[in-house]
């Protein structure tokens, strides 16, 4: 552990665990303080440790997104769900639906037990989106695919050539509502569209053919010494892994779920996606350029993370999903809260952000300056 | 380093082979120019050193290459990718990820290279070519001669044993092509490196080649740049003096011809006719304190810009000037911040990449929609393409017509729509110097008819044949305007061979020695 800390990024994995920690402990629980609180948490950590690229500006995007899901939730609940309890708000006229619906109702009374049920169900969705805006605004998902372990290269680049369809596709729409002002075409509706889009699909096709042709000519799938059969060990281990990783988050957070479908599913995916990427990381042919180094803040960041969530599920029951019928103000459990706090740490233990480099033209340096390329 | 055994490639489809019976050979360390008319194969035969003609063009190939002692019709382009770096004529389209630190590490990457030597090597390369303080940005912001830098940069980095440049500098303004080159060279005499390019703008590499490669019809002649130039169909402007004069050995470099031209200059001295002045006339379109700015940053600082009917203008400046967004404001594309643009009549726009304004499936269909489009009546555009570029097939696809033949093209479009200004943006990109001439012709009939006409360009020698009045930018401001005459003797940079070798006479193009000499006698 070094005195001062140098400014650099942090690691984006070690922002998605902490991220994904956070999440997971937003769903195990309706209690709408701890809720508010791990929004509060995201927000102050968000706003401390963001970089200034375009997509920090995504935290706010999935709050709203948040905001919408619960209003979604409860205006649904009213209208549809049945409601418990005695405490009635305001009774909506009932729509009178034909015999063969029986059983759906639509209207009828509102209750307050009813709408705080469904705004607690609706706030932890909020929150879980919210973890995952946090997890954008503080690292850029291209960052995490450059970090990809070696088994998922090659999705990984398909991944990045997809992404920047988008970028170039906009590009080219401008480019060619300039050339259509400049020959003054004025056509509208399908023609336009028309006009438009068949260049803009030609362009894409020609581009990644061109991409193609880069990439062949830059390398890319050479070879390696690597023998086809730890090849496609490589690439069953890791597949059979994820999947299995992937049911195992329906069984945790499903709570009707099979026992055996959560955390065991979860501990044989796990193991097996690891032993993948191991055996992934030692075909040879490539290296990575300044690859994220993983140090003690990356610990300690997904570590906080990880944490406050064991530490919020080991609450009491009663107190993670308070009884909404018959009403109880919700009550602030000690351990759980606590172990939130943790996770507010990483605003102060991830390494400061590097400043933005000045952006200005340049010109190249003058050729009169001794050699300095080496034969390495 | 490089050797082609009899090479005939014969591309799918197609009526005749794009190369026929090549031999030669490139030795380790030599740096060679392959010169030749448009489609003479110069393209075809540069993929062909790394494997992209045929494994990824298709096509045939008979005979073969041998790159570094391998045989490319066994190693693909991906095997071959440590030994030969292979830049292409659009830089754009051949990057891979989207920042430039990534960029320049990417082939490093794909062939295995120890991260730290790695790291070593992308300084070095950012440092070599002047790209530091852009490694952060993404390379769609860039401009397309630091984006041409990068292209370089990144295969650079790699260091193969043989570099492979298709139009290196044709993007480039003056000053950036010059650092290219020098930074070229410098491998060459310090790597040992072969390189192996490909450049219509001759006046800019004929000094640095060690041997010239001549693809023609009759096939291709190797030898020393002197020999080759001497009956060479194409040529830089400082040979066809040389011819014109009959100095032997030609000279290639302004050094060599200076020193040769000594005895000329004294006679031509006393016969330079007195430049033309012009007749002050109204102007056809006025820019008053024109600010334009992206994003907040002012891009043109307070132009004021006169245009005047019959006059050819060109704008010049480095890359990033803005000399396209002046164009872009003056034809209203752009609106300006503050100030204004008035012009009688309507102004006419070529933008940089010509074929952005075609998008009809054939040339008929396309003369038909700019009939349309303008207002004026069927045939208009077609009676304008025969005019500019006789013999264009109308059912061929605007992307199959050669670079010369779509400029008319996209010429005639805009010209369809009668505008009183006609502003080209870059025309000479990628054109030979036989469809240079027609332009130079077009312009100057469309400036005689009573059109004002504002070219951007960096091709100074284009600014010699055809500007009258040369203006340029810097900054977003204007440092100099006056006779292209004047500006351009006055500025190194921005002088053209001719006027370079002949300094201190105001003589600019071999039209004006031949008119001179012919004075003289």
């Amino acid at each position: 552990m070094t005195g001062h800390r140098l400014p650099r990024m942090l690691h984006p994995g070690a922002w998605w665990l902490w991220a994904a920690a956070l999440a997971v402990a937003a769903s195990r629980t309706t209690n709408p303080i701890l809720l508010v609180a791990i929004v509060a948490i995201t927000g102050y950590v968000v706003a401390a440790r963001r970089p200034a690229t375009p997509w920090s500006a995504s935290y706010a995007m999935f709050l709203k997104v948040g905001l919408l899901a619960i209003v979604i939730r409860v205006a649904l609940y009213a209208l549809l769900g049945s409601q418990p309890g005695a405490h009635v708000i305001v009774r909506l006229p009932v729509l009178p639906l034909p015999s063969w619906m029986a059983g759906v109702r639509i209207g009828g009374p509102i209750t307050l037990e009813g709408v705080l049920a469904s705004s607690y169900d609706g706030l932890r969705l909020g929150v879980i989106f919210c973890c995952i805006g946090a997890a954008n605004a503080l690292t850029s998902p291209r960052r995490l695919l450059k970090s990809l372990p070696g088994a998922l290269y090659e999705a990984g680049v398909a991944i990045t050539v997809a992404l920047a369809v988008a970028p170039q596709a906009v590009a080219a729409v401008g480019r060619l509502r300039t050339a259509r002002r400049i020959r003054g075409r004025s056509d509208r509706g399908l023609r336009r569209i028309r006009g438009i889009a068949i260049p803009v699909l030609e362009g894409a096709l020609e581009r990644s053919v061109d991409l193609a042709a880069a990439l062949d000519a830059r390398g890319f799938g050479r070879r390696g010494a690597t023998p086809a059969a730890v090849r496609r060990a490589t690439a069953g281990l890791t597949l059979i892994g994820l999947l299995a990783m992937v049911a195992s988050s329906y069984g945790l957070v499903e709570r009707s779920a099979p026992s055996g479908l959560g955390v065991p599913l979860l501990v044989v995916g796990a193991a097996l996606t690891a032993a993948g990427f191991a055996l992934g990381a030692r075909r040879g042919g490539r290296t990575r350029y300044r690859p994220d180094p993983w140090r003690w803040p990356e610990w300690l960041v997904a570590g906080t993370g990880l944490a406050a969530a064991v530490a919020l599920c080991l609450g009491p029951a009663s107190a993670l999903a308070p009884s909404t019928s018959p009403l109880v103000a919700p009550g602030l459990p000690l351990l759980p809260a606590l172990g939130l706090l943790l996770a507010l740490l990483p605003a102060w233990v991830a390494p400061p952000l590097p400043r933005p480099r000045p952006i200005r033209p340049s010109r190249p340096a003058p050729a009169a300056q001794p050699s300095v390329v080496g034969v390495g | 380093m490089i050797s082609f055994e009899d090479v005939t490639v014969t591309y799918p489809d197609a009526a005749w082979p794009a190369l026929e019976h090549i031999s030669f050979d490139v030795t380790e360390g030599e740096l060679v120019l392959v010169i030749g008319p448009t489609g003479a194969g110069k393209s075809t035969l540069l993929k062909c050193v790394n494997g992209l003609v045929p494994h990824f063009t298709g096509g045939r190939l008979a005979g073969r290459v041998l790159v570094a002692g391998r045989d490319t019709r066994t190693s693909p382009p991906r095997e071959l990718a440590d030994v030969v770096g292979y830049v292409g004529q659009d830089p754009l389209a051949g990057f891979v990820t989207d920042v430039v630190e990534d960029e320049l590490a990417y082939g490093m990457e794909s062939l295995g290279i120890d991260p730290a030597v790695m790291r070593r090597r992308v300084e070095e390369t950012l440092d070599l070519l002047g790209l530091f303080e852009l490694r952060d940005r993404t390379l769609l912001s860039l401009s397309a001669g630091e984006q041409q830098r990068v292209a370089i940069g990144s295969v650079l980095a790699v260091h193969p044993a043989v570099l492979v440049l298709d139009e290196p500098t044709s993007a480039l303004d003056p000053a950036a092509a010059e650092d290219v080159l020098a930074a070229m060279t410098r491998l060459v005499h310090d790597l040992g490196m072969t390189v192996l390019i490909c450049e219509h703008r001759l006046e800019r590499v004929v000094q640095y080649a060690d041997r010239i490669a001549l693809l023609g019809p009759e096939g291709i002649r190797t030898g020393p740049p002197a020999d080759i130039l001497r009956d060479s169909p194409v040529a830089p402007p400082i040979v066809d003096l040389g011819r014109l004069v009959g100095w032997s050995p030609l000279p290639l470099s302004i050094r060599d011809a200076r020193r040769a031209a000594a005895p000329l200059r004294e006679t031509l001295e006393r016969h330079v006719g007195a430049p033309l002045s012009r007749t002050a006339t109204e102007p056809v379109a006025r820019a008053h304190g024109l600010v334009t700015s992206y994003d907040g940053v002012p891009v043109l600082r307070a132009i004021d810009l006169d245009l005047h009917p019959g006059e050819v203008l060109a704008v010049m400046g480095r890359n990033g000037a803005g000399k396209s967004t002046l164009l872009a404001t003056m034809a209203g594309i752009r609106r300006p911040a503050a100030g204004s643009v008035t012009v009688s009549g309507r102004v006419g726009l070529v933008p940089q990449e010509p074929a952005d304004l075609l998008w009809a499936q054939s040339v008929d269909a396309e003369c038909a929609d700019a009939d349309r489009d303008a207002g004026s009546s069927a045939g208009t555009t077609r009676a304008l393409l025969d005019d500019l570029a006789p013999g264009v097939e109308g059912g061929q696809h605007p992307r199959d017509l050669s670079e010369g033949q779509r400029l008319a093209l996209v010429l005639a479009v805009v010209l369809a729509a009668e505008p009183a200004v006609l502003a080209l943006d870059e025309p000479t990109r990628g054109l030979d110097y036989a469809t240079k001439r027609r332009l130079i012709a077009i312009l100057r009939r469309l400036a005689g008819s009573g059109h004002a006409v504002v070219v951007a360009t960096h091709d100074v020698e284009l600014v010699a044949e055809v500007a009258d009045r040369m203006v340029v930018l810097a900054d977003g401001e204007i440092v100099s305007d006056g006779p292209a005459r004047e500006v351009a003797v006055a500025s190194p940079v921005f002088a053209p061979q001719v006027s370079k070798v002949l300094a201190p006479l105001p003589l600019l193009t071999i039209g004006d020695v031949q008119l001179a000499m012919a004075a003289a006698q």
